[in-house]
């Protein structure tokens, strides 16, 4: 597979996969903006997101069989220059963002004509290009500070993008300003700890920065910009208790941001802690140690329980699902704070797995939206007789969601499980076990209003049966049939799961 | 058939037609679906020649996969399976439900896997599947208690999956096998795991309430599948996992006794044969912590009689639910008068669940009974004898006297549909049959886990089951026409009374009554403590409560130099 990919690809495409993989999108989301028509600006968007995916497929397949390598930017070699690094951790995260950035793209032009006034359409895929180029670049840079640069393209973008679900519901607003105060609040976090680092060490390259970090041993300034950075991103990745953020801006966002940000924007700032726990730090400090077993590890159980319960409270479908994602964000959390090479590719295979969850769910949700004005738990109602084939894609995330076995979810919360076990954390496996039991109700309260309850009347006659356009069923279908095919055949998230565990740890990718 | 098909698990049969039964929108399609496939599966469980078979395995993720391993511990279970199938998809067949059929289907299917299951991870997706299908079985009865008690049954459910893979990963890195054999309470965390995960499906006590909460909630249809399966399973791992274990020959006492005081108050009948059926397994149970090879034998016998004549009886009452709406004691009576084939094959059920010799559950119970006194636990045996009577009382007694006879309802419901009456019609010749002394136990008995050559029907045996049996009815009779029976509840005490006549009628009626009470304050002690805590739950979590309201972003910004001051204390104190 991975040979095919390389002998599909140019020549040009093999040497500057990288650049090109954030320089495209940025320069697009300019000429998006200008364009005057809603579906010119779709065009360009799904030209961009096809092309990326090539990309990300090339780097895959380069680091699959090549191993890391560095592209330098200008010419100005580092720890001068910017370089972007792609390895076995980040390779994955591109490859997610792109392929979740290609599938919601295909569904935008309903969800967008349904939700935003005609004359935001070009800047809404302007912002949406922008969001995606800033994500890839996070993923993608070898640079602390580029690290900043990126986070906060992508965060600015998306609370653009956020703001706009105001044309359906005005409390969109007030969710984008919070998520603007509390995302800025990270990503100033973020910035302090890089200065912390910049000043005890004089460089901003993250690999020169590990370097010089385990020369210089251990000292406060490293501690202080330590503290800053794991506050910073855990922000961003929406760690319990910092999540607040999240499930108004799940909910009240436009539903195609709703899909494309609960499947990578925490995503990427989890693959940023990641990097700078296991890679930046050197793991021979002692606070390292500490802050995985005192931290991370029981935010990630807490954010599983507390998350799970309020789920189930909740009345508004998709706030219900973003309470979910916090939840499943202390799973991963779980993985890394286990800090073995087995935690964290459990981590990180779970990171792949909920994106395919999530995203089909809220694509799915996304089109009862368009097609029936589904915002609330109890909207839900007979979906399963009035939209048969997205209350069945509903039904496999749920079920993946809960872990049943056959699909990815089980794999995963499997390999979490062994990896708990190994490390003789039983309090983690109680955890575990009691989130996903907590998880039975929130997914079962849907399930049930779906199949169990009629469908509602309009004017004496049950509502007709819909089914959703085309270009919203394949990618919803294409995410849901991966939740399957991930739960038999779980190569490839396995695979890169793998690489990430092995970037950090060494061992063939 | 040939052998070529000797290793696929019949349980496949079953779940590809629950698979095609979800697709096919044709009604017809489905019912023939439902009578074929446990034919097919049948035809598979037939196809190897010899036992021992140990086939369908596969690898995914570096772990081996057993789906079929069929031995004579498992074979009896497996065709008692197949039968219950093919029972339940002749009486569903009046049934036009898309859901209930192919959740019926995967469900038997699934607990046909996990019989089959080599290896505790197959058997925990299987066990995983009979939750998962089966609540829909709860659910579909559409009312709001049926789908609470959907929604609990689901949970205990899962809880107890999850229970089973913990232990499994457990003995796992104690051992490096996932191999389902003998496990033993020895092995310390990973034993206790499983076995508990085990007994909440096998309703161990103060693990059983799921029982009662949801069995009577299901569908007419749904009850009678529901009956055959999940507990059977669990009687099945245990057999599989903890033969021998003591502490399951208490508690397997424990279970025949406690229910009969339930059952004897309880007015819906369906919920009496929930109690039942907790005391039947408490007599597996017993059975298997017994653990010798005759009690093993009678562990088996007993699941493969119990799962018919408890369908039996369910199908029965399910056909008084069906045509009369309702199956309160109170509100039913006389019913033979209209009904009088589904009250003949009600009373062949209601005998064989009390033992009458000639009938199945007395060639099943009789070798628990003698493996119990033959193994000196004489307290058991004592509580066992007594569940004995109790069972008459509230299943052999108590469910056909009240449905059928008793004071006129004036209700004159029509004669149950046709295929209910040929799925009773089955299950009764096949109590008959099971018990038939020339040929017909001797075939039960040949397809055990153990050869023995034990004879139920020696005349000590049949003696005094009918000195039992009879006296205990006598006394239920003549009280009743002499007018000293003024409720139900006395009943019990009649019957407990006239077998141990020592302990005193009054001590056995006081504890009666106060068990009454006490599960009625206990009952209301908790609805007010769950009103209270649901309560305190919504405050907290509920969109409009303390944890989920639209927080000023000045505060949030105060959470996160909390959580940072955590951080940099974590940091500063390492360094």
């Amino acid at each position: 597979m991975n040979e095919f990919i390389l002998s599909l690809a140019p020549g040009w495409a093999l040497t500057h996969a990288s650049v090109l993989l954030v320089a495209l999108p940025l320069i697009a989301g300019a000429i998006a903006a200008a364009l005057p028509w809603g579906r010119a600006a779709w065009g360009v968007v799904v030209a961009v997101m096809a092309a990326s995916l090539f990309f990300s497929a090339i780097l895959t397949a380069q680091v699959l069989t090549g191993g890391a390598f560095s592209y330098t930017l200008g010419g100005w070699a580092p720890p001068v220059g910017i370089e972007y690094r792609i390895d076995g951790l980040n390779v994955g995260m591109l490859l997610l963002v792109s392929a979740i950035g290609f599938l919601v793209s295909l569904y935008a032009p309903e969800a967008v004509e349904d939700e935003i006034d005609k004359g935001k359409h070009p800047l809404f895929y302007a912002a949406f290009l922008i969001c995606f180029a800033g994500l890839l670049g996070v993923a993608i840079t070898g640079d602390a500070f580029n690290l900043f640069v990126f986070l906060e393209i992508s965060s600015i973008s998306t609370y653009a993008l956020v703001a706009m679900g105001a044309g359906r519901d005005r409390r969109a607003l007030t969710a984008a300003y919070n998520y603007l105060i509390l995302g800025t609040i990270g990503a100033t976090f973020f910035v302090i700890g890089v200065g912390f680092l910049y000043m005890a060490t004089g460089t901003l390259n993250l690999v020169d920065l590990a370097a010089r970090m385990a020369e210089l041993g251990d000292n406060r300034a490293i501690q202080v910009g330590f503290a800053f950075i794991v506050i910073g991103l855990g922000l961003k990745l929406a760690m319990y208790p910092l999540h607040v953020w999240l499930p108004n801006a799940y909910a009240f966002a436009p539903t195609m941001v709703t899909a494309f940000l609960a499947a990578t924007a925490t995503k990427v700032a989890f693959y940023a802690l990641a990097r700078f726990l296991f890679i930046v730090f050197d793991q021979g400090f002692a606070f390292e140690e500490l802050a995985l077993v005192w931290l991370i590890a029981p935010l990630g159980a807490v954010g599983m329980i507390a998350a799970s319960i309020q789920a189930i409270f909740q009345t508004d479908v998709r706030r219900l699902l973003a309470y979910s994602s916090v939840a499943q964000v202390g799973y991963m959390l779980l993985g890394l704070g286990i800090g073995t090479a087995a935690g964290v590719s459990a981590g990180f295979l779970h990171l792949f797995n909920h994106a395919a969850m999530k995203g089909a769910l809220f694509l799915a949700l996304g089109a009862a939206s368009v097609c029936y004005g589904v915002t609330q738990v109890k909207d839900l109602r007979g979906l399963g007789r009035t939209m048969p084939w997205t209350a069945a894609a509903i039904a496999i995330g749920c079920a993946s969601l809960m872990g049943v076995p056959g699909t990815a979810g089980f794999v995963s919360k499997w390999a979490l499980f062994n990896a708990a076990l190994d490390n003789g954390w039983y309090w983690a496996i109680a955890a575990i076990a009691a989130a996903s039991i907590l998880a039975f109700f929130y997914v079962g309260r849907m399930i049930q209003m779906i199949y169990l309850q009629p469908a509602p009347e309009r004017g004496g006659e049950p509502a007709p049966a819909l089914r959703a356009p085309w270009l919203v069923m394949i990618p919803m279908w294409i995410l849901a049939a991966a939740n399957i095919v991930f739960g038999w055949y779980a190569d490839l998230p396995v695979t890169l799961a793998n690489a990430a565990s092995a970037a950090i740890w060494g061992g063939a990718p | 058939m040939p052998e070529i098909f000797a290793h696929i698990s019949p349980a496949w049969a079953l779940m590809l037609s629950g698979l095609l039964c979800m697709l096919s929108p044709s009604h017809h399609v489905r019912k023939a679906l439902m009578i074929a496939a446990p034919v097919v599966a049948f035809l598979l469980f037939v196809a190897p020649s010899t036992l021992g078979v140990s086939g369908g395995t596969f690898e995914m993720m570096g772990i081996e996969f057993s789906t079929y391993r069929l031995d004579r511990l498992s074979y009896p279970f497996g065709l008692i399976f197949i039968i219950a199938a093919f029972l339940n998809g002749i009486y569903a067949l009046h049934e036009r439900n898309r859901l209930t059929d192919s959740a019926a289907q995967f469900y038997a299917g699934s607990a046909l896997g996990a019989v089959f299951a080599g290896d505790m991870l197959t058997l925990f997706v299987f066990w995983e599947i009979t939750a998962i299908s089966s609540v829909f079985l709860i659910w579909a009865n559409g009312t709001s208690a049926s789908i609470a008690a959907g929604m609990r049954y689901l949970a205990i459910h899962v809880l107890s999956g999850v229970l089973l893979m913990a232990g499994a990963l457990v003995l796992w890195g104690d051992t490096g096998s996932l191999a389902f054999n003998n496990i033993g309470l020895d092995v310390g965390l990973a034993g206790w795991l499983i076995f508990i995960g085990i007994g909440i499906k096998a309703a161990f006590p103060f693990l059983h309430n799921w029982l009662q909460d949801s069995y009577p909630n299901a569908t007419v249809t749904g009850a009678v599948v529901l009956s055959a399966f999940t507990t059977k399973m669990a009687i099945y791992a245990l057999a599989r996992g903890f033969a021998g274990e003591e502490i399951l020959v208490w508690i397997g006492a424990i279970m025949t006794v406690f229910p009969v005081f339930f059952a004897v108050v309880e007015n819906d009948l369906r919920k009496v044969l929930a109690y039942s059926l907790n005391n039947q397994l408490g007599f597996m149970v017993c059975a298997v912590g017994v653990g010798t090879a005759l009690a093993i034998n009678g562990a088996a016998a007993h699941a493969f009689a119990h799962i018919i004549y408890k369908a039996l009886l369910f199908m029965g009452m399910g056909a008084v639910l069906h045509r009369a709406g309702t199956v309160k004691a109170s509100e039913l009576g006389g019913l033979f008068r209209s009904m009088p084939y589904t009250t003949v094959f009600t009373i062949i059920g209601a005998l064989s669940i009390s033992a009458f010799p000639f009938l199945s559950g007395f060639v099943a119970k009789a070798m628990t009974m003698s493996a119990t006194a033959q193994e000196g636990y004489i307290i058991p045996w004592l509580m066992l004898l007594f569940a004995s009577a109790g069972v008459l009382e509230h299943s052999g007694i108590k469910i056909p006297y009240f449905a059928f006879f008793s004071h006129d309802s004036k209700r004159r419901p029509a004669e149950a549909p046709f295929n209910m009456l040929v799925a009773m019609g089955i299950a009764s010749a096949l109590c008959i049959f099971l018990a038939w002394p020339f040929g017909g136990y001797q075939w039960l008995y040949s397809i055990l886990p153990n050869d023995l050559g034990y004879n139920p029907y020696t005349a000590d045996h049949v003696l005094t089951q009918y000195q039992l049996l009879i006296a205990a009815t006598a006394a239920f009779v003549i009280l009743r026409m002499s007018g000293l029976y003024p409720s139900e509840r006395r009943g019990t005490i009649l019957d407990f009374d006239w077998i141990y006549r020592k302990f005193g009628y009054g001590v056995v009626r006081w504890l009666t009554a106060m068990l009454g009470r006490l599960g009625g304050h206990a009952e209301h002690g908790m609805e007010a403590r769950s009103r209270l805590w649901n309560k305190r739950m919504q405050a907290v979590f509920h969109p409009a409560g303390a944890l989920s309201r639209a927080v000023p972003s000045g505060s949030l910004a105060i959470w996160t130099t909390v959580l940072l001051a955590v951080a940099l204390i974590i940091a500063y104190r390492a360094g």
